[in-house]
Formats: C-alpha cells, structure tokens, sequence
C-alpha cells in the first residue's frame, strides 16, 4: 500500500505533508523525538442470554494521539477530531513538555518493510451482522444440548477493526489494518437443589469469520464451558499450603505472563522497580525452562503487524534455559537505556501513552510424555485451566487463579477441586520448575492484560509443566 | 460545540430514532478532560491533557433492542449512529422485559449535590505538578531505605453526562475530581517492596496534604520489608479498610440484578434471611452531597436513592435497573449505570459497611495470634459458589502486637462463612472511593503459606 491508498488519505484527506507539518509543531519547543499515532476502531457486540439475543451494539472511535519526548520526559495530549486545528492544538500541548528552541532536525518519513501477519480479506466486522448473531446462537444451542444441568448460557461475540497510522520525527510511517474476533461462552450448571458451578470457554484471533465455522467452531467454544461447569459439581474442597503442581498445556501459560513477563517489562526495569531488575544473565528459572515473547505468529490474538510505535514486531527471547536474556522495549526504554527496539511498545487507544507491553508469551516444549510428568507426582494438583492472575513486580510475588484442577493422587488424575488462587514469587518459582513436557500449546485466544489501566489483547502458552513447590491457597 | 448544547443534541438523536421507527429510544452523552502529571525522583516524567466526548443511542422497536455509539457528534455522526442502531435492532430477538423505565419511575434529585468544582478546573499545571512531587519528597525523606520510587501523580478528570429518553427525561451534571498518589519503593538486604497512599476529592482543596499522603506511602512500603511466609494455618483475619472496601465490592457482585435473576449469586433468593452477623449493616446511597458514588439520577434517568442491602445481617435489597426489577417482579433501585454503549448494567452509588465501635488498634490488640492483611491481589473469588481465595499480603498479630510482615501467603474460606463470621467492624469509616468500609475483623480463614 502506499501513502496515497492509506485508509486515512481516503477518508480523512490527511497527507505526508501533513504529518511532516504536525510532527514539526510537536518539536517546536525543543523535544528530542515526537510521534503520531491514528486510530479508526470500529467495533460490533452481540450478546446472548436465556436464549434472547438481548444486545446487538456496533460503534466507531476515532482520533489521534500526539506524543513528545524531551530526555525522560513525555508530553502527551489527544483529539477525537482529526481537523487540522484539532490536532496541532494536540501537538501544541504535547509540546509543553520540552522548553528552548526546535533542534532536532526531522528525519524524512519512509515507510517500512511490508509484511501481514493477519491476511483477512473480509474482516469479521465487515460481515453480515446476521451471520454473527447465527454464530453465537450456535453457542447458545449447544452448550443447551450438552447436559440437561446446564440451566443459565451466556454467549459474547465481539469483533474489532482497527486501522492505524503511525508517523514518527525519526522517520518511521507505518499503516496497518488489524481485526480481531472473540467469542465466549459462560454456563451454570446444577444437579438437583446443589450449589451452581460455573464454566467459561472462548477464543479467537485475527481471522475471518470462517475461522469460527471450521477451526474453532461455536459448538466447541460451548461443549468445553459445559464440559467444565460439569466436572465442576463434584468438585472438593482444594488443599492448603505447599504442593506439588503441574500445570496443564495452554491457558495455564498466564504462570509466564505473570511470574516473569511483567517483571521484563523494561520501564520497570530502567527504574530499577521490578524484581528483575539488574540480573540480566543470572539464573532465573530451572535450565529446562525457556520462554519467548513473540508478536509474529500468524493469526494470533497477541501478535501484530508493528507495534503501537510502528515497530516490528519480532520474536525476542526472554529466558533461556533458565538464563534471564532480555527485557521488552518502547521506545522511551529504549532511547533512554540504549538498547535495540524489541517491537513491544503497545497502547490501548489514541488517548493512551505506549508502554512495555507482552504480545504472545509462551515457554518452549521440553521432552517429557505429559503422562510421565503427571505418574511423576505421588501427591500433588494438576490445573488445567486458570481465570486470571496478577503480579507485584516490585516484590515479584504473583498470584493465578485454578477455574479447573485435580488433586494427583499416586500419579493419578482424580477428584476435581474447587476454585483455589496459586501463589509464588517470580525470580523463584521457576527455578522448582522439574519437568517441561513436549507438548507446547498455545491458548484459545481470550487473553486481555491489564497495566497501568490500559489493557491490550495478549496470548499466552505452556507445556505440560511440574513445579516442584508452590503454594495453593485452599481451605482444606 | 459546549456541554450546555450537547442535551439539543441527545434530544434531537431520539427524536431522530422515533422518526425512523423506533418506539423507545434513550441517548446518552459523555465528555470528559482529563490531566496527570507524573513526577519521579523529583523531576517531572509524563505530562498528559485531553478531552474526549461520545454519543451512545440504545433503541426499541417494540421488544427488540438496538445500540450503536460514536465519537462523531456532528450531524452526519448522530445520523449515522441512529440508522446503525435502528438496523441491528431488526437483528436482535424480542425479549418480553425489554424496555426503558415507566414516565413515573423517572427523575432528578432537587438542589446542589456538590459533584463540580471550578476551582479544580482552574487548577493551574504548576500547582499540580508541585503537589505530586511534595508527596514524592516527602516519602523519600522518610528512611533512609526508601531508595527508589515509582513516582506520584497529580490526575484530574472534568466529566459531563446528559442523557435523554422517549419517555420524556432531559437531564444532565457535571463532576470534577483530583487525585494526589505516591508509589514509594523501600529496600532491605536486596528485598525491595512498594506500597502506595492517595488522597482524592472534588475539590482539590479537599486533598490530604501532599507530604501526609508521601509520608503514608512510605511507612506502609517500609513496614513491608524483610516479609515471610507463614505455616499453613487457621487465624483470625483483620482487613484494614481499603482492604474491606474489596470484600464489600464482592457483596455488591452478589446482590448485583443481573446475577440474581440468572441465579448466579449466592444471595440469589435468599432475600429476607439472615446472611451474616448482626453487626453487618449495608447501605447503598446515590444521594449523598459530595461524595464519589453520588449523582442526580441513575444511567437511565431514574433518581438515586438510599437502599439498605443487608440490615443487621438481614438481606434487605438487591440492587436493580429497570431490566433486572421487570425480570425479578420487583421495583427498580435506580441502580442502571452504563458507558456509552449497549444495555444498562448495575452499578452502586455509594456503597458502604456501617461504622462499628472499636477502634483498628483496639480490634487488633483483642486478636492472640492472627493476620492484618494490607493487601490483596488475585481475582479468586466466585460470587456464584462463594469461594473466596485470595493473594494476601499484611503483618501477622503476636499477642494484639504487628508483630512481623508477612507475603506469599493466601487466605480463603467462603464468602457465606466470612459474613456470618465477622467479629468485629471498627469505627473508622472513611469515604475515599464511592466504596467505603471500616476495618473489619473475620474470625477464621485459612492461611497458606508454608
């Protein structure tokens, strides 16, 4: 695509020069480095409840977000007008942060390499909102049909259609067009007058609607909330203290987001705030563990064309046997600490400032059988799924929540138990890590993190993993 | 375009949503400017200062419901935004409940609520960034082991909301807010730990001083260093307020309308039974002059209201839209709250655990051996079954002392059993969020730890 094809020239008229001339009133009071960020999203929900498509909502947002550095210091301001007066009233503001006279001299914009990640030629938002609400019906249906126990079925379907142009004062111009889709299932499930029992079940990615049709089909998506809310209604009280764990394939990958990928995050780390700060190079995690971040795999939730700051995204490592390697940049982390952009500066909209943020994180395959790791462990709990987690970087301690786990008992899968939270420290946990299975997978696609407020869509993924101690929060 | 044209514009897109077929309709409009001022080891890092505003339309045509928004507010983006949701409203599914509040139901509480404040409008940049690095200096001058600091903040938000509907409703109100926070950052023997304080209010001359707000950041920082892990126990468990403010915002989950009717709530038809100790006395109240919860009237025109939730450990309420009281036979509580898109939701006005008798140190000083928790992270608890597990992290009680601090530790049990187990609630009840509890003390959960 070149400049004269790009979505915002068409529609909004909106030119090189112009960005030229935005760019230069943004350092007009001596920054060092300003940017341009435009956004379009439009988006569409549909919800279903007791059967009834209750909701059916779409919207757009748009607007642009000036962005100035000045040393360690950003100004930053936004418009939801993109008329020019808008939006060098934007750069203006922004400029406040830098005093003295322009200095630096604009480098010329040229725009970057072209490569597509997510080659959808109909994006899910650009469909028949029909075929959307037969989709989720689907959903409906079938988490009905799968036990005559499930009594409550919630179906969310949202898509997005993002397009962006990036324009920066050291040349950088990159357009991209990303859709995204999801959709969950949430189920209830009773035996008798019994204690209801939850289960929850979605994904999706960067794909067309057909993904949903063939891939990972609405019926799926529902089998897998009921199968869970099921299992759920045997479930016994979860144990309390230090156990052996082992965590299943997929979704339990939130262990890396939390216990380390924050924690590399290199704003945090420039500050010296994260627990892993300064031990690039030290032994962080058991040698068998290597973990990744990597915004480039196709299709995927977490992954992207370039980043909030028009970067690349790349594939960076940030352990590797257990060797801590590496942080993840923006562009303020890296002008500051010298380091090389590693295309993880994100942000949640035009009216956000980008940060350090994950794309897809996820820990290499080992060689173990899963089913060796699990006959490994006399007593202990195996977690297959988890709700969400969280992490104080600072003094590395981090927390995930069990939605599905089993007690181990002599190297046997048996009772389900309850809802438990797993706690552990980062830099620590990982070193208990004993065993790493050969069966990488990676989630459905439902992740969504949360920093400083803003929150972007991530993935994550693991193998089969035993972990030697952690504690698991139960009552019994 | 100022806010005092923007109601024209909200009765006008209704207006335009009956022509085309509508039988109901209701718009909302919200603007906001926000300001933050970051400042870290004394210089100023971030400086960030816009304004943003969007319309939202939810239509009916009879019992099918279609939404749509949009930050275009010129005529073209109302005219769009009104066919959009006009279409999707032929795709949705009649939902016999669907619908806005009767004529009656709705209205605006009379007189001065003191939500807005020029003066915090006028603030100049300066003053601002001044105050956040008074609190940044202050914690920094507290010990000699505050070495680093995440930094402080200054954040403003100016909002405006109007909102309109078919039935006749036009009403709109201003807010202002301000905040000064501090995230210090204290060091020991290579283990490093972060705490925060803030104080917020509408006026900005409502503020905790800025050095009181660093100097209270910094002590909660330090009194975590050198924390460990306890043995696997069950103790009583102390929350201090900003910690029972979490256990009251699990509560609202449960009485929340939505969740009773899909009888996805523990509390789900048990209104009128006793749910926990006689001590619990649980109050929402939208109409209070000032404070962070209140508004003239709910996200669907009805005004706000004083409910009492739980009265002397009795259920009293759920809290309800006009959606969730059609469902469940009952009246609405003038709960509805929404952004600017899709169907109302339920929200709380100013939600609040009454104040008891005792004082912290007194209810602290009563425990032998038990856990003050100061933090909590982890989402781990499930309003459907009641399961409550939690990260925690806090200082343990040696003979009614804080003896040591403790981390990497949960404390679970069930919601059910922590309402009927409170022993104690304390008389320090603030407002600092539209959530407010006083100290509360729990007479057993289980801790794990080692």
């Amino acid at each position: 695509m070149s400049f004269s094809e790009s979505f915002f020239t068409a529609k909004f008229g909106i030119t090189q020069r112009d960005l030229e001339a935005y760019l230069a009133e943004a350092l007009g009071r001596g920054g060092d480095y300003a940017d341009l960020y435009f956004e379009y999203l439009a988006t569409s929900s549909i919800s279903i409840d007791e059967s009834i498509v209750k909701s059916a909502t779409q919207g757009v947002s748009l607007g642009v977000g000036v962005r100035v550095i000045a040393g360690e210091r950003t100004g930053y301001a936004y418009s939801d007008d993109l008329s020019p007066e808008k939006i060098r009233h934007a750069a203006q503001v922004a400029a406040l942060i830098a005093s003295g006279p322009s200095k630096v001299d604009q480098t010329p914009l040229e725009e970057g390499r072209k490569r597509n990640l997510y080659p959808v030629l109909t994006a899910p938002s650009e469909t028949a909102f029909k075929e959307r609400v037969e989709l989720a019906q689907r959903a409906d249906h079938a988490a009905r049909a799968y036990d005559s126990r499930i009594f409550q079925v919630q179906v969310t379907y949202a898509d997005n259609l993002r397009h962006v142009m990036i324009a920066t004062s050291d040349g950088v111009l990159s357009f991209d067009r990303q859709p995204l889709a999801r959709m969950s299932v949430l189920v209830l499930a009773r035996q008798g007058d019994g204690i209801p029992q939850q289960g929850h079940s979605g994904g999706g990615g960067r794909y067309e609607l057909e993904y949903f049709r063939t891939e990972r089909t609405p019926e799926f998506f529902a089998g897998e909330a009921a199968r869970q809310a099921i299992v759920q209604l045997d479930a016994v009280e979860a144990p309390a203290g230090e156990q052996i764990v082992v965590l299943g394939p997929g979704w339990p990958g939130v262990l890396l987001h939390e216990a380390v990928g924050h924690g590399l995050e290199a704003d945090f780390n420039r500050k010296g705030v994260s627990a892993f700060s300064g031990r690039i190079g030290q032994q962080v995690a058991s040698p068998l563990c290597t973990v990744v971040d990597d915004g480039t795999i196709g299709g995927r939730r977490g992954s992207l064309n370039v980043d909030d700051e028009g970067n690349e995204t790349q594939r960076n490592v940030l352990i590797e046997n257990g060797i801590l390697r590496g942080y993840l940049q923006d562009k303020l982390s890296s002008r500051i600490t010298r380091a090389s952009a590693t295309g993880n500066g994100r942000r949640e909209s035009y009216e956000h400032i980008p940060m350090p943020r994950m794309t897809n994180t996820f820990m290499l395959a080992g060689e173990s059988d899963p089913a060796d790791i699990i006959r490994s462990v006399p007593r202990g709990l195996y977690c297959a799924n988890f709700g969400g987690g969280q992490v104080d970087i600072t003094s590395g301690n981090f927390v995930f929540s069990a939605s599905e786990s089993y007690l181990i008992e002599d190297g046997k899968l048996t009772a389900p138990v309850r809802n438990a939270t797993l706690i552990g420290n980062g830099p620590e946990a990982m070193k208990y890590v004993s065993m790493v299975g050969n069966d990488l997978r990676l989630d459905e696609g439902v992740g969504v993190c949360g920093k400083e407020g803003q929150s972007v869509p991530v993935g994550v993924g693991i193998p089969t993993v035993r972990i030697d101690r952690m504690t698991v929060g139960g009552t019994a | 375009m100022t806010f005092r044209e923007l109601p024209a514009v909200a009765q006008d897109a209704v207006r335009q949503a009956l022509g085309a077929g509508a039988t109901d309709a209701e718009c909302t409009i919200a603007e906001g400017d926000e300001f933050s001022a970051n400042v870290r080891m004394g210089e100023l890092e971030t400086l960030k200062e816009a304004g943003s505003r969007g319309a939202g339309l939810r239509v009916l045509i009879g019992k099918r419901m279609g939404a749509s928004y949009t930050s275009d507010l010129t005529p073209e983006g109302i005219r769009q935004m009104v066919r959009s949701a006009i279409d999707l409203a032929a795709l949705t599914t009649e939902d016999p409940h669907a619908g806005l509040p009767e004529a009656e139901e709705l209205g605006s509480l009379a007189g001065d609520l003191q939500l807005f404040s020029g003066e915090t409008a006028g603030l100049p940049t300066e003053r601002r960034i001044e105050m956040a690095k008074r609190a940044e200096a202050a914690a920094l001058a507290v010990d000699p082991r505050i070495t680093n600091s995440e930094g402080a903040s200054f954040d403003s938000t100016v909002s405006g909301r109007v909102f309109a509907n078919s039935r006749g409703f036009l009403g709109s109100y201003r807010t202002s807010y301000c905040s000064v926070s501090a995230v210090p950052v204290a060091t020991q023997n290579g283990g490093m730990e972060r705490d925060y304080w803030f104080t917020v209010a509408r006026n900005y001359k409502g503020l905790e001083d800025p050095e009181t707000v660093g100097r209270k950041a910094a002590q909660r920082a330090l009194r975590r260093l050198g924390a460990v892990k306890v043995e696997t126990q069950r103790a009583p468990v102390i929350f201090e307020p900003r910690i029972a403010k979490s256990l009251l915002g699990n509560i609202f989950d449960a009485v929340d309308g939505r969740a009773i009717y899909r009888r996805a709530s523990f509390l789900a038809g048990k209104l009128g039974e006793k749910i926990a100790n006689e001590s619990v006395t649980i109050i929402d109240d939208g109409t209070i002059p000032g404070l962070f919860g209140t508004s003239p009237f709910d996200d669907e025109g009805v005004p706000t209201r004083r409910t009492p939730v739980i009265e002397r450990g009795i259920l009293k309420n759920y809290l309800l839209n006009s959606y969730t009281a059609r469902k469940l036979s009952l009246k609405t509580t003038g709960n509805a709250s929404r952004g600017i898109t899709g169907n109302a939701g339920i929200g709380y006005g100013n939600f609040l655990l009454e104040a008891g008798e005792r004082s912290q140190e007194e209810i602290i000083r009563s425990v032998k051996n038990g856990f003050f928790v100061t933090e909590l992270i982890g989402s781990g608890v499930n309003t459907v079954t009641g399961d409550y597990s939690r990260g925690a992290v806090g200082m343990w009680i040696r003979d009614g002392e804080l003896a040591f601090p403790v981390s990497e530790v949960t404390i679970a049990s069930t919601l059910q059993e922590m309402l009927n187990g409170i022993g104690a609630i304390g008389n320090d009840l603030e407002f600092q969020s539209s959530i407010s509890a006083p100290t509360i003390m729990i007479g057993e959960m289980t801790v794990a730890g080692r």
